[in-house]
């Protein structure tokens, strides 16, 4: 068990610096900041200065090394829009993102699951039709349609709510609950596929066949062993929190840093991109450590196999 | 069926009576069960998609980019319009049917040539993979995690910001999207097939590999690898409608489904269907291509998700 830890642990660490090394070169070869930063216009010293104290007259394997360096020691540059440290920029948008994440999560979670068993325990009947439509519906309908059609139904139309800004607490319920709606129709579909597949195992026919009332058979044999392919996706979203943001923040004109990282990508700002990049990477990489943890936890055929295996 | 070929009983014709009413039902029954109605009204919008994308030059009744100031927020037909503009005018007096239609073309322009990179892409890797087994096999595989841990629009973002404004390039990443996925089935499928007498029969024969891949195998596996490439497809096209709706993906003067929606939003409250109508176009275009690879999938090949 050590063992496979720690070879998960390795491929998430040669991920993240995959991850990190792909958006360096990518950043630093494609544009040159200081163009951007001071116009087409300004004095050639003014550009060779520039070059030269952001470190951008260097040989790109230098900068490179120089940046996994920072990065090690927790530097990780700074803004070259308003001088401050990187990492401060975006983690003081970090809070207002999960003030609209973690809600959505919640939501998605709260509608999203009990929705896929319902449609896996009615298969076939107008109730998992209904929700299968609608699940299908959440997947195609883009979150910036939804949000702006959310909004002018509830900010326009009835005035309820406000379509932008991050004032008051009534600012969240629209980014929240579009972000909710469409991860609700995942989370749904999902459930019902890994619930299914449960339903079809021997092991359900003899709980059943030995006189077990269906609905015990259902909470005590299915959803246990629904729950571990759900885990995957449940995963998947807690570490795709950040880029499920970008659109709705930015169709809400919500301060977060999923609108921070499209206007640090508008203004080139390499160093915030970098920070969102890597955070991005660290909770997508984590999540899914986290998640086979758990399951190894709550499944102890997956431990056995894995003592087997001898990886 | 066994009844109309027993011997002594007529056979069922239309011009028998009884027996007319009881087949006719059948065929229509058997029809529908064949070509559900949802797939069939998803058949014809993508039909109606299709015309457009081919003909969008002559069928837009103006320019996509024609000013008409005199002609502004005009709204459309069924909000008190005319039917000079059906769908209405936008702030600077452009016809937005017109626009739509264009925007169709682009969008889907760019979504089939990117599904086509992707396939491209995700084949050939996972036939290296499937072929060579060992490192090879271990670093496309490590590539695939790779791409699969990083949520597309980040990588996406950050690329486009940085290459500017290019319509090749952006095709070019949108083709990036879904690659690791169609390389993991192809990879799958054709270590499956390897073992299959066919492909050891052409091996025996002294077929290239190139050959046993290109000719034999892919054949073989195309009905899964094109149920997953439709279901691949509506994903690119809200990729880049989202992308243009940040105003990074496609640059005016062009425009796209995504980029409509995009300046339409100012303009959600005095004249919301400068916006409605590239998003309804969205909505139900992906919708049917879902609808029709669900419908593929259930036929071909059940064991896709």
């Amino acid at each position: 068990m050590v063992e496979y830890l720690l070879m998960k642990i390795f491929r998430a660490l040669v991920t993240v610096t995959l991850i990190v090394s792909a958006a360096f070169v990518v950043l630093r070869l494609s544009g040159d900041p200081a163009i951007i930063i001071l116009g087409p216009e300004a004095p050639p010293e003014a550009f060779e200065a520039f070059r030269r104290n952001w470190g951008l007259d260097q040989p790109i394997w230098v900068q490179y090394l120089k940046y996994f360096a920072a990065v090690f020691q927790g530097d990780l540059g700074v803004s070259m829009r308003d001088g401050r440290s990187a990492l401060e920029v975006v983690s003081e948008r970090i809070p207002l993102t999960l003030a609209i994440t973690l809600p959505a999560l919640f939501l998605k979670l709260c509608i999203g699951l009990p929705a896929g068993v319902t449609a896996a325990l009615y298969r076939n009947s107008w109730v998992d039709r209904l929700i299968m439509m609608l699940s299908v519906a959440g997947f195609t309908v883009p979150s910036f349609v939804l949000g702006l059609v959310l909004a002018m139904v509830f900010a326009v139309w009835l005035g309820w709510l406000p379509s932008g800004g991050s004032d008051t607490w009534a600012h969240a319920v629209l980014p929240t609950v579009t972000m909710g709606l469409v991860g609700a129709a995942v989370i749904a579909r999902f459930t019902r596929s890994a619930m299914l597949e449960v339903l079809g195992q021997p092991y359900i026919r003899t709980a059943s066949a030995k006189g077990l009332l269906w609905r015990d058979v259902v909470r005590t044999h299915a959803l246990p062993n629904a729950a571990i392919p759900t885990l995957t996706i449940i995963g998947f979203l807690v570490g795709s929190l950040v880029a499920g943001a970008v659109v709705v923040e930015s169709v809400f004109s919500w301060p977060g840093v999923g609108r921070l990282l499209v206007n640090a990508v508008a203004n080139r700002d390499l160093a915030v991109v970098q920070v969102i990049l890597l955070l991005v990477g660290l909770t997508m990489v984590g999540a899914n450590l986290a998640v086979d943890i758990l399951y190894g936890m709550v499944d102890p055929r997956l431990r056995i196999k894995r003592l087997k295996a001898g990886s | 069926m066994t009844l109309e070929t027993a011997p002594g009983l007529e056979p069922a014709t239309p011009a028998n009576t009884s027996g007319s009413v009881f087949t006719a039902k059948n065929r229509v029954q058997a029809f529908f069960e064949a070509w559900p109605p949802l797939v069939l009204i998803a058949l014809f919008w993508i039909a109606l998609i299709a015309v457009l994308v081919v003909g969008a030059m002559w069928i837009a009744p103006y320019d996509f980019m024609a000013l008409d100031l005199r002609a502004r927020l005009i709204p459309p037909v069924f909000m008190g319009g005319s039917w000079a503009h059906p769908l209405g005018t936008d702030e600077l007096g452009r016809d937005v049917l017109s626009r739509l239609i264009v925007s169709i073309r682009i969008s889907m322009v760019i979504a089939f040539l990117s599904t086509m990179i992707a396939a491209v892409l995700g084949v050939t890797l996972g036939f290296l993979a499937a072929y060579f087994r060992g490192r090879v096999e271990q670093v496309i595989l490590m590539l695939i995690d790779a791409q699969a841990a990083m949520p597309f629009m980040i990588i996406a973002l950050a690329v486009l910001a940085f290459l500017g404004s290019s319509l090749f390039l952006f095709t070019v990443l949108m083709g990036f999207y879904g690659w690791e996925r169609i390389a993991r089935i192809s990879r799958g499928l054709a270590i499956s097939a390897n073992e299959r007498g066919y492909a050891t029969a052409v091996r025996d024969l002294g077929a290239t590999p190139y050959r046993i891949y290109s000719r034999h195998i892919l054949p073989n596996i195309a009905s899964t690898l094109i149920v997953s490439l439709t279901l691949n497809f509506p994903e690119v096209i809200l990729l880049e409608s989202g992308l243009s709706f940040l105003g990074l993906g496609v640059q005016p003067p062009m425009t796209s489904l995504g980029n409509m929606v995009g300046y339409g939003r100012d303009y959600i409250q005095s004249a919301p269907w400068i916006m409605l109508a590239p998003s309804a176009a969205i909505v139900l275009t992906t919708l049917s291509i879902s609808i029709l690879g669900d419908w593929l999938r259930d036929k071909f090949d059940p064991t896709l998700d």
